[in-house]
């Protein structure tokens, strides 16, 4: 187990303000410190990776990995990964988002990017609330929770954010959470390496905004509720359909092999060069 | 876990990255750290640590490192890691500054 820490700190900014923004106990840190292992389990050299996020709790990540980051606006953050990916498709792209900036505002670039199946490796940071603007429901809030606008529980139902995007037509569909960090770096390592549009949920607690108001007394309740609400997808009988007692499916949901948008425009590309010749 | 695996690491805490969420202390199987006086962690009975990384793999502020024991005098740099002396390394407040990589264009 040695040397992690040390391998973390070798990526990050040192000149930024450190501790980082997030909270005490926010499993944000924690799914950096997953993305820096697998990014480094994959010998990518830090040039070739480019880190985009959008606006929240989730874009300060992008200030503090010494990767190419592009810290883009509120839920645009697929569309500039989308144009960073065509133009060079060597990259790798990463984008980190949040639940609000994924599905709220940025929801039909997240499925329009899962259409197209464009290769870039989108990190949908889970916490079910917006926590850096004070606590709102968002789209993920699931029905009932209480938050700042919602006190006496959200009457909307959540977004299953890994069906809506195997649905749309994503390649790669996984949903992880911050307590499971050894499966979060095999799922964000894989994500990575897939040729199409690759989408992993993470579910990631937001202590201060949200489990205060929903009876969660700290950090480490969410994180005992987040090992025992969970199921590992192969063990269910029944995969496509949720489990009756509640629990959160985790795991891979899709992993097929298809060519991303970017591989598609360049084999075009090369079969009208050659009929012009 | 045989006892034979028990007291090869050295656990270290840095307190200034620390922000007290207890995660380490909750879920340490061994319950090697404790919150202190200020509500940060820090190292009860380091010889209790089975290494099983848990703390190193959740701290969400990189606060935590586990590193083996030397035999060697303190001061020389331990062999087996990238760090540079874990004995030193015991008492800081925060985690040392990344190794600076080699510019590869001088000129530049």
């Amino acid at each position: 187990m040695a040397d992690v820490t040390q391998l973390i700190h070798d990526y990050l900014r040192h000149n930024k303000k450190f501790p980082h923004v997030f909270c005490a106990g926010c499993g944000h840190g924690i799914v950096l410190g997953s993305l820096i292992r697998s990014v480094h389990a994959l010998g990518l050299p830090k040039d070739d990776v480019v880190l985009v996020a959008g606006i929240g709790c989730s874009g300060r990540m992008a200030v503090y990995v010494d990767f190419n980051t592009v810290h883009t606006t509120h839920g645009r953050a697929l569309t500039f990964a989308t144009g960073i990916k065509m133009a060079n498709p060597k990259l790798k792209v990463i984008c980190v988002m949040g639940d609000g900036d994924a599905l709220s505002i940025g929801g039909n670039h997240l499925i329009h990017a899962a259409r197209r199946n464009i290769g870039v490796t989108a990190l949908i940071l889970n916490n079910q609330i917006y926590g850096m603007t004070g606590g709102q429901c968002s789209s993920a809030t699931p029905q009932g929770d209480i938050s700042m606008t919602t006190p006496f529980g959200s009457l909307e139902k959540a977004f299953d954010i890994a069906d809506m995007c195997k649905a749309a037509g994503a390649s790669y569909v996984a949903r992880g959470t911050s307590f499971h960090a050894i499966q979060l770096d095999r799922l964000i390592s894989s994500a990575i390496m897939h040729p199409g549009f690759s989408v992993v949920e993470v579910f990631s607690p937001c202590p201060t905004q949200y489990g205060r108001k929903n009876k969660f007394r700290n950090a480490v309740d969410m994180y005992k509720w987040l090992k025992s609400n969970t199921v590992k997808v192969e063990t269910l009988k029944e995969p496509d359909r949720k489990p009756e007692d509640g629990r959160i499916p985790i795991g891979v949901f899709r992993d097929v092999e298809e060519p991303g948008l970017e591989e598609r425009y360049f084999e075009l590309q090369r079969k009208l060069m050659g009929q012009n010749r | 876990m045989s006892k034979k695996q028990k007291g090869q690491t050295r656990v270290c805490v840095y307190p200034d990255w620390c922000k007290g969420c207890g995660l380490c202390v909750a879920f340490c199987p061994a319950k090697v750290l404790v919150l202190n006086a200020f509500g940060k962690s820090e190292v009860a009975n380091e010889d209790e640590c089975i290494n099983c990384g848990f703390c190193e793999l959740h701290c969400p502020d990189f606060a935590i490192a586990i590193k083996p024991r030397t035999r060697s005098a303190p001061g020389q740099p331990d062999p087996r890691s990238g760090w540079s002396d874990p004995e030193a390394e015991h008492g800081r407040a925060s985690p040392p500054e990344p190794t600076p990589e080699p510019n590869p264009n001088p000129e530049e």
